[in-house]
C-alpha cells in the first residue's frame, strides 16, 4: 500500500490511527532521542556529581581527557580486538553447524536445539559458569589446576594448561608499545576466553540465520549444477556461498553492534581485569559515571560508543528501509 | 559389499556425527559443571573433584542460594521482583506492540516507513547512552528505584522489536481483508478487533516470549535503576552473589541454574517462536 501525500486523506479513522500511534512516538522521541541529545549535551559540559546547578560548556574537552587516558585507548584496543574475533568466530561455526545441520542428518531438531539453547540465557548465566571453568586455579603451575586446565592436566595435556581470564599478557611479544600510544597494542590474551564464552552464546543465532538462508535456496540449482557435473566442493563455492551473502552481512551487524556495547558478560566474567585486559567502554562507562560521580567523561564515553554502533546501524536501517519501498 | 566397502562409502556421514556430536557435547558442557555443581553438598565440594558427579543429590546449595545464610543473600526476593517485573512488562508490551504494528501497517500514511526507521534505532543503540537522563527523569517521577520505573524502561526500550515483530506479522494479513471489512462499515477498532485480532495469536506467543526472554536476562537497567537491593532483578543478585568471595562455587551456580531456568523452560517449549523472535531482530534475515 504505498501512498503519496496527494493521495492521502485524513478520515476520522487515520485520525484515531495516529493518535494510537503518538504515545508509542512520543515515548520514543524522549527516551531514546531526547535523551541521547542530553547525553551528547552532558558530554559538551563539566557535569561532574550529582548538583546540576553551575553547568558550563566546556567544547570537546572531556573526549580529548577519555581519549588521553590510557583505560580508553586500552578500551577500543579491546572492543576491535574482541570484535574481530568474536564475529569471525561465530560466523565460522554458525555457518558450519547449519552445513551440517542441514545435511539431512538424523536427529536434526536435537542437534539444532542443543547449539542453539545458549541464546536463551542471560549473559550474567553465561559469564558465571564460564568465569568457574577458565578460572586456572590459584597455583596451577605447581599442580592446583581448577576448571578447564583440570580437564587438560586429567586428560595428559597438562602442558596446554594457561591462565586463561588471569592471563595479562598481550600477544605477540607483549605488545607494540609506541610513543604515540598509552595502551600496548596487541591481543589480550585474557580476551580469549571471554570470546569463546559469547561465541558459545551466540554462534546459533548464526546457525539459525543460515539455516534459513540455505533452506531458501531452491533445490533445483542445486539438482542443476549437480547435473552439470559440480562437486559438493564446487557447488558450496559458487552456488551456496553467494547465495548466503545477505545472510552474513546481516549477521555481520547484529553481531557487530551485540560486540560493540558488550558489558554484562565481561563485567560479570571477568570484570575488566587482569589490570584493563578484557575492560570495555561499557564498564569504563558505568564506572566512571555511577561509582565516580564523572558524568561529563561516562557521556562522552557513552556518545563514543553511540557513534561506533550507529555507524554499524544506520546505513544497514536505510538500506533496509530502502529495499522495502522499492 | 563386504563392511570395509561399506565403511568407506559411508565414512564421511560417520566423520559428520562425530563431529556434531562432539560439538553437542561441548556446547551442553558448560550445563553439565553447572548442574552437577549446584548439586554437590557443602562436603562435597572439592576443586580438584569439581568435574566429577556428585556421590549423592543435594539441594543444599539452591537452599543456601534461594533462602541464603552464611554470607549468601538469598536471591528468592529478587526472583520474585523479576516476575513483578517480566509479567507486566510482557503484557503492557504485546498490546504497544500490536496497536503499533497495526497502525504502521494497515493505516500506513506519508512518511509512515520514515518514522518506523526511526522507532527501530531506538533498539540498536547502547543504553549508556541514555542511562543518566533516564535515571534523572525516573528520579523526577518518582520512579527511580521501583519496579514500576523497571517496567516503564523496559516497555519503552521495548517499542521498537515488538512493533517490528508486529508490524512484519501484520503484512501477512491481506489488506483486502481490512478493505472489506471497512466497506462493511467497522472502524479502526472494528477492523482491529474482529479481522486483525482474531489472526494475531501466533505474533503474540512470539512477542511475548521475546519480551520475557529478554526482559527476565535484561541486567544493565536493572543494575542502574536499582538502587536499593530489595527490589533488584534476579540477574543482578546473580552477579552480586558472584561477585562476592565468601560465596561457594556450588551456590553460585545453583544460582545460575535457577535464573537460566525459566528462560530455559520456554526455549524448551515453545522454541520455534522463540527463533522467530530472534530472527525478526536481524530484519531481512
Amino acid at each position: 500500500m504505498q501512498m503519496t501525500r496527494s493521495t492521502y486523506r485524513l478520515t476520522r479513522d487515520r485520525v484515531t490511527a495516529l493518535i494510537m500511534l503518538a504515545p508509542s512516538v512520543f515515548a520514543i522521541a524522549v527516551f531514546v532521542y531526547g535523551f541521547i541529545a542530553w547525553s551528547g549535551y552532558v558530554s559538551l559540559s563539566d557535569w561532574s556529581g550529582i548538583l546540576a546547578n553551575d553547568i558550563k560548556f566546556v567544547g570537546l574537552e572531556n573526549y580529548a581527557s577519555i581519549f588521553n587516558q590510557g583505560r580508553f585507548q586500552t578500551d577500543l584496543r579491546n572492543t576491535i580486538v574482541f570484535t574481530l574475533f568474536f564475529v569471525v568466530s561465530t560466523l565460522v561455526l554458525g555457518l558450519i553447524l547449519a552445513l551440517m545441520v542441514d545435511a539431512r542428518v538424523k536427529g536434526e531438531a536435537i542437534f539444532r536445539s542443543i547449539y542453539l539453547f545458549p541464546m536463551s540465557l542471560s549473559f550474567i548465566v553465561t559469564g558465571v559458569a564460564m568465569a568457574w571453568i577458565f578460572t586456572p586455579g590459584s597455583n596451577w603451575q605447581n599442580g592446583d589446576s581448577t576448571g578447564i586446565n583440570l580437564l587438560l592436566k586429567d586428560w595428559g595435556f597438562a602442558n596446554l594448561q594457561s591462565a586463561w581470564i588471569t592471563d595479562a599478557a598481550i600477544w605477540p611479544l607483549g605488545g607494540w608499545f609506541p610513543d604515540w600510544s598509552k595502551a600496548r597494542l596487541g591481543i589480550p590474551l585474557a580476551m580469549i576466553p571471554v570470546v569463546a564464552a559469547a561465541t558459545w552464546q551466540m554462534s546459533g543465532f548464526t546457525m539459525a540465520m543460515y539455516l534459513a538462508g540455505l533452506r531458501a535456496i531452491p533445490e533445483e540449482i542445486r539438482e542443476a549444477a549437480r547435473v552439470d557435473g559440480a562437486n559438493d566442493w564446487q557447488l558450496f563455492r559458487r552456488i551456496i556461498l553467494p547465495s548466503l551473502q545477505p545472510v552474513t552481512l546481516s549477521a555481520i551487524i547484529v553481531l557487530g553492534h551485540v560486540s560493540l556495547k558488550i558489558f554484562d558478560l565481561i563485567l560479570t566474567m571477568t570484570g575488566g581485569g587482569p589490570g584493563n585486559a578484557t575492560d570495555v567502554p561499557g564498564i569504563f562507562m558505568y564506572e566512571i559515571t555511577f561509582k565516580a560521580n564523572k558524568f561529563a567523561e561516562g557521556a562522552a564515553v557513552a556518545m563514543v560508543m553511540l557513534v561506533m554502533v550507529a555507524l554499524v546501524i544506520v546505513p544497514y536501517l536505510i538500506s533496509n528501509m530502502r529495499s522495502e519501498e522499492s | 559389499m563386504t563392511w570395509q566397502e561399506q565403511f568407506a562409502r559411508r565414512w564421511p556421514r560417520v566423520v559428520l556425527y562425530i563431529i556434531m556430536i562432539g560439538l553437542a557435547i561441548v556446547y551442553l558442557f558448560p550445563v553439565y559443571l553447572l548442574l552437577i555443581t549446584s548439586f554437590k553438598s557443602f562436603d562435597q565440594v572439592s576443586l580438584s573433584r569439581m568435574w566429577e558427579f556428585p556421590a549423592s543429590f543435594s539441594l543444599e546449595s539452591f537452599d543456601r542460594a534461594w533462602n541464603g545464610g552464611e554470607g549468601v543473600i538469598g536471591m528468592s526476593n529478587s526472583f520474585l521482583n523479576s516476575v513483578y517485573m517480566v509479567v507486566p512488562g510482557t503484557i503492557i508490551s504485546c498490546a504497544l506492540g500490536s496497536l503499533n504494528g497495526y497502525v504502521l501497517s494497515k493505516w500506513k500514511f506519508p512518511g509512515s516507513n520514515t518514522l518506523f526507521t526511526l522507532i527501530l534505532f531506538g533498539m540498536f543503540i547502547p543504553y549508556q547512552s541514555v542511562l543518566v537522563p533516564l535515571v534523572q527523569v525516573l528520579n523526577t517521577m518518582g520512579l527511580y528505584g521501583t519496579i514500576p520505573g523497571l517496567i516503564l524502561t523496559h516497555v519503552v526500550y521495548g517499542i521498537p522489536i515488538t512493533t517490528l515483530i508486529f508490524r512484519n506479522y501484520y503484512a501477512s494479513v491481506p489488506t483486502e481483508l481490512v478493505e472489506a471489512s471497512h466497506i462493511d462499515g467497522a472502524d479502526f477498532f472494528g477492523i482491529y478487533r474482529h479481522v486483525v485480532l482474531p489472526l494475531s495469536a501466533p505474533g503474540f506467543v512470539v512477542v511475548a516470549i521475546w519480551q520475557f526472554t529478554s526482559l527476565w536476562n535484561e541486567f544493565l537497567f536493572g543494575l542502574l535503576i536499582t538502587n536499593n537491593p530489595e527490589i533488584r532483578p534476579v540477574t543482578v543478585a546473580l552477579q552480586n552473589l558472584s561477585g562476592s568471595q565468601f560465596t561457594q562455587w556450588n551456590v553460585q551456580m545453583a544460582g545460575a541454574v535457577m535464573v537460566a531456568l525459566p528462560t530455559l523452560l520456554v526455549y524448551m517449549l515453545l522454541g520455534r517462536y522463540f527463533l522467530r523472535g530472534m530472527m525478526a531482530g536481524a530484519l531481512k534475515g
